[in-house]
């Protein structure tokens, strides 16, 4: 399956390149029948082996694409967030429930990352901003060239805010920077307290955590003391909110963070721009 | 399974630097803090390497410990999850080593 790109308001979809191989050496067909390594390794002693230095980092390539969008979102002023979570935390319904308040304020638009299906961007559609679906296929987190190819299919205006809702997992999309301003955690309450330790990595890298659907906690035997301990011991420097998309309830604390968040990427003297 | 993506990223470089070379040996470096694990990537290694400069080149692992220094008492200890703490019970740390996910070298002929 390969990943592919779908812009809500056209209704188009392309395929996005995926991250291939380049091949050298298709001259050995033979060779491939065997499932053992070894028989091409010894051909060539008359040649000098070489030790080449090459001293780079495995994720050089995506890092360098993220920091690209970084700077490409900074010349406009813009706020993107990278939101994360497990399958199932309510992440798609807290952003309807965001957009359809803040569009009023200022404009939002969202790069929507799921394995398949159209599903969730045709929800935040239905709010009237503008989405792109990406489809990762195979893959198990939004990358920064899609993320790029999501940004230059929406043209998000100066000021405004990029949502992107990264694909529901709470390992691999932490080790990949998309360019964004702030990584965003959301942790549901049917989840378990002890997510934060279990998924260290996704936790230690965030600047604010989520806290949902607590409209459930008095059926819960859910323990959020503990919850945020377990939040300080992993990450001690994020921001915690509690909230549920549901009831409304701590959304206003929510939507102070990305107000404050917002003047930040327009700076001092963006006013007007 | 991001191992597949680590180790495609691997191949990448890797091949491009060799410029049609054949590649015989790759040493890498995996932090144990990385969330990567050393055998996915070995498995994965043998199939992506497939059709490229790097078929049948044996790939090397070399695990970094993690390691950090306390900002509260100044030792350096071992870290064996990201969430350990200080023998001292402070969380105030710099994480030195561990988190490493580097293409060290290769061996071309």
């Amino acid at each position: 399956m390969r990943p592919t790109m779908t812009n809500m308001a056209t209704g188009q979809t392309i395929p996005l390149p995926a991250q291939e191989t380049p091949a050298h050496s298709h001259a050995h067909p033979a060779e491939h029948e065997h499932r053992g390594h070894t028989h091409t390794a010894h051909e060539d002693h008359h040649h000098e082996k070489k030790t080449v230095l090459l001293e780079q980092a495995i994720l050089s390539q995506n890092d360098r694409l993220a920091e690209r969008n970084r700077r490409w979102l900074a010349e406009r002023h813009i706020l993107a967030l990278n939101l994360v979570s497990s399958p199932g935390s309510g992440k798609t319904t807290l952003l309807e429930q965001t957009i359809t308040d803040l569009q009023k304020e200022f404009p939002v638009s969202v790069i929507e990352g799921d394995q398949a299906t159209l599903h969730d961007a045709e929800r935040l559609r239905r709010t009237g901003c503008a989405v792109v679906q990406i489809n990762t296929g195979a893959g198990c987190h939004l990358e920064a060239d899609m993320v790029a190819r999501g940004l230059e299919s929406l043209q998000p205006s100066a000021q405004s805010v990029v949502m992107i809702e990264n694909v529901g997992n709470l390992v691999c999309p932490a080790l990949f920077d998309l360019g964004e301003q702030a990584r965003v955690v959301i942790l549901s309450v049917t989840e378990g307290e002890d997510k934060p330790l279990k998924y260290p990595h996704m936790f230690q890298s965030a600047h604010l955590v989520l806290i949902n659907k607590i409209d459930l906690l008095p059926y819960l035997s859910f323990d959020m003391d503990q919850c945020l301990r377990y939040v300080s011991m992993v990450n001690t420097s994020a921001q915690v909110i509690q909230l549920s998309a549901q009831t409304g309830k701590g959304l206003a604390a929510w939507y102070h963070w990305i107000r404050q968040h917002r003047s930040i990427a327009i700076g001092p003297d963006g006013k007007g721009v | 399974m991001h191992e597949l993506g680590i180790t495609r990223n691997i191949v990448n470089i890797v091949s491009e630097q060799a410029h049609g070379a054949k590649v015989t040996d790759v040493t890498v470096e995996i932090g144990k803090l990385s969330a990567i694990m050393p055998d996915a990537v070995r498995f994965c290694f043998d199939v992506v390497s497939q059709g490229t400069s790097l078929e049948g080149a044996t790939l090397h692992i070399r695990e970094i410990p993690g390691q950090a220094s306390c900002h509260t008492c100044g030792i350096t200890f071992p870290l064996e999850e990201l969430y350990d703490s200080c023998p001292c019970g402070s969380r105030h740390l710099t994480r030195l080593s561990g988190e490493e996910l580097n293409i060290k070298d290769m061996v071309i002929i």
